[in-house]
């Protein structure tokens, strides 16, 4: 995409092309890019064609389009909403918050401890989800965890509704757990690139902090805040394990029917069943993918 | 042989990987035994002899392949251990213990010709009523004593060992409840379980269906069971947190559908857990064994299944709390563990079993109508 596209600095005055090399140097670098595109073929392209056959073609491999039009089934449908309606609400909280927490790490010098220790944590929550996740919650907030315990002895009922942890809007907690640090990860960067010479400069031109905001924070920031979101939709929307561990009952999300339709020992021989479904997913990831890429290429912009 | 725990099943996916991989470094191993023509084709004892000539047979392969045996379950660990002791000669391998019916069949057909294939299976009755195909017709010298509605005329598949479906609970927070209706009262608020989805477990399956006969349906129509689970929803009783030994250790489970083998276990993570099988009409179920036509070890598979269906290895199964397929035999000619047989709950006046059919429009109805119910 861009890398082709010879460099020109801001102020477009000098082109600093990168001196032409001939062909073998070129083969080379094309020889380095090997590993990377074997892993694409290995975890990227394999899957999306295996996903492909199983979705289209019966077992004893004749074309098929029943596999997809039970993509348009109402509880699949139902599920794909649900999946989207989890995935949207933890990516927009976790992105809200990951970026306030951002904010504030802004006025944090950079190479001091606090600043470490957040970096270091959100590396680790990031990565902190499935069965380990959903057990902790069940220890802390479940019926009988210890935070649920203490509540109850000062008075808070967090279950009086029923055991909501267990449904899906339960879910929205766990999720967050770990979309919070992740959106620290990805956003941290273009947050600490905002130059002070653009406050300055606003500062000098007349604005107030209001209009360095409305005029240049938010603008710049916005590609790259939804690009992130998008990244944290992606995310939620692929997870499995942890809703496997606290939501059993009714494959509510796409992940689950993907496993319902591989494993059942009730319902037989719908495998091809899974395959639609993982079409479905990679559309869907897909779609978003195509978006986020969209606002990158207008955020890059604003960050050479 | 049954996805009992979500919990354990992300370890499935790690160990079908390394069981994949294991088969890939393993095929230039010994090659399988499969050149002993005989024990490969034999149908009874008669093929090979004497038990001892089967023994010999046995011995000589050296090893025996199982797959999806919890050793918690049903007491599968003390009978693995008893077989290991009787033939210190024969190397158990035990592979993905928590995998479902249909993955056995799988690891059978992906690891087909190679000497990590297993040799035997232990299924669920819907998954071993379709992939007859796969299994080696065989008859233990006990066949004559096993109840012919518990086995395949030839020998294909033959039931082992089964159990009512029942309800485990804390005695000591909850009391028992009487019938399947008091489920839905106040007393048990955010306090029931199912083992498992039952679009996917063949436990919670057979939690709908004692639903839909306690509640004056047939198994023809899951619907009244369905209805059951979705009043309990509505209700605010029902838990869908994925059942495991851990959830029931720590109380967050406290009372649970699930069969009655695997309930009483739960007595040594809590002292005042009992189990309640309803009066009236009950669920039951067995789980089935299949020898694998392609087995590696055929000798070792077949003596594998004389074991299981000896008066030892019966009554082991006795004493983890399931019914074995020899159980009335054993009790005509005394030679049943009289101690395990009355620890059992007492068992129903009337027994369903599914059919076939009954079974395949219970999953689809399932299908169709089991999220949005309990949603």
């Amino acid at each position: 995409m861009t890398i082709a596209t010879p460099q020109v600095t801001p102020d477009g005055a000098e082109r600093c092309a990168p001196p032409r090399r001939g062909a073998s140097a070129r083969m080379w670098a094309w020889l380095g890019l090997v590993p990377f595109l074997a892993y694409l073929a290995v975890f990227l392209v394999l899957p999306t064609m295996l996903a492909l056959a199983s979705g289209l073609f019966t077992r004893d491999g004749s074309f098929t389009w029943d596999n997809l039009a039970a993509l348009g089934d109402p509880v699949v449908l139902a599920t794909f909403g649900n999946s989207m309606w989890l995935s949207l609400v933890t990516a927009v909280i976790g992105a809200v918050i990951g970026a306030l927490v951002c904010y504030a790490l802004l006025g944090i010098r950079e190479d001091g401890p606090v600043r470490t220790f957040v970096d270091a944590a959100a590396g680790v929550f990031a990565q902190f989800g499935g069965v380990m996740l959903a057990f902790t919650f069940i220890a802390t907030i479940g019926l009988k965890g210890v935070v649920t315990q203490l509540l109850l002895g000062v008075g808070v009922e967090l279950f009086a509704d029923g055991p909501w942890i267990y449904e899906l809007p339960g879910l929205v907690l766990p999720y967050i757990f770990f979309q919070i640090p992740l959106m620290v990860i990805t956003f941290m960067p273009t947050l600490s690139a905002l130059k002070p010479q653009w406050a300055e400069a606003n500062l000098t031109l007349g604005g107030t902090r209001a209009t360095f905001w409305t005029h240049v924070g938010i603008p710049v920031l916005a590609p790259s805040f939804l690009a992130s979101t998008l990244l944290l939709f992606a995310n939620a929307f692929s997870s499995y394990a942890t809703a496997a561990a606290l939501a059993s009952q009714g494959s509510q999300i796409v992940p689950l029917q993907i496993r319902t339709s591989l494993t059942s020992e009730t319902v037989l021989g719908r495998e091809n069943l899974a395959g639609a479904l993982a079409l479905g997913m990679i559309v869907v990831v897909g779609v978003v993918m195509w978006l986020s890429s969209l606002i990158q290429r207008r955020a890059a912009r604003w960050q050479r | 042989m049954t996805t009992l725990l979500r919990a354990r099943q992300l370890t499935v996916g790690f160990a079908a990987v390394a069981a994949t991989a294991l088969a890939l470094t393993g095929c230039a191993a010994d090659g399988p035994a499969a050149g002993d023509s005989t024990a490969a084709t034999a149908t009874s004892l008669a093929d090979f002899g004497t038990l001892a000539d089967l023994e010999a047979a046995a011995k000589a392969e050296g090893a025996l392949n199982v797959i999806a045996l919890p050793r918690d379950w049903a007491n599968y660990g003390e009978i693995l251990d008893a077989f290991a002791a009787k033939y210190p000669e024969i190397t158990i391998n035990e592979a993905s213990p928590d995998v479902s019916s249909a993955e056995e069949i799988q690891a059978a057909k992906t690891n087909e010709g190679l000497d990590t294939a297993p040799d035997v299976f232990d299924l669920g009755l819907t998954v071993a009523l379709q992939n007859t195909d796969q299994f080696a017709a065989y008859r233990v010298q006990g066949w004559d004593e096993i109840p012919d509605a518990l086995k395949e005329s030839t020998g294909l598949f033959v039931g082992d060992y089964g159990g009512y479906m029942s309800i485990g609970y804390d005695s000591s927070k909850y009391p028992e409840p009487a019938t399947l209706q008091d489920l839905l009262g106040t007393d048990y608020k955010a306090a029931v379980a199912v083992n498992g989805d039952p679009t996917q477990a063949g436990a919670a399956f057979a939690a709908v269906g004692m639903a839909t006969v306690q509640s004056g349906g047939t198994l023809d129509d899951f619907q009244p069971g369905i209805d059951f689970f979705g009043e309990l929803s509505k209700a605010g009783n029902m838990l869908k947190v994925d059942v495991t030994t851990a959830t029931v250790a720590s109380g967050e489970t406290p009372v649970v559908f699930d069969w009655d083998y695997l309930n009483a276990t739960h007595v040594t993570d809590n002292a005042a857990w009992k189990v309640r099988i309803f009066p009236g009409t009950g669920y039951a179920a067995y789980y089935n064994q299949a020898i694998n036509k392609n087995a590696p070890h055929p000798a070792a598979a077949r003596l594998w299944e004389e074991f299981l269906y000896s008066d030892e290895a019966q009554n082991l199964w006795l004493k983890g709390g399931a019914r074995p397929a020899r159980m009335e035999a054993m009790i005509a000619a005394g030679t049943i563990d009289a101690a395990a047989a009355a620890a059992l709950p007492a068992a129903p006046s009337t027994v369903v079993v599914p059919t076939e059919k009954q079974s395949t429009d219970a999953g689809t109805l399932l299908g169709e109508k089991w999220a949005a119910a309990v949603q």
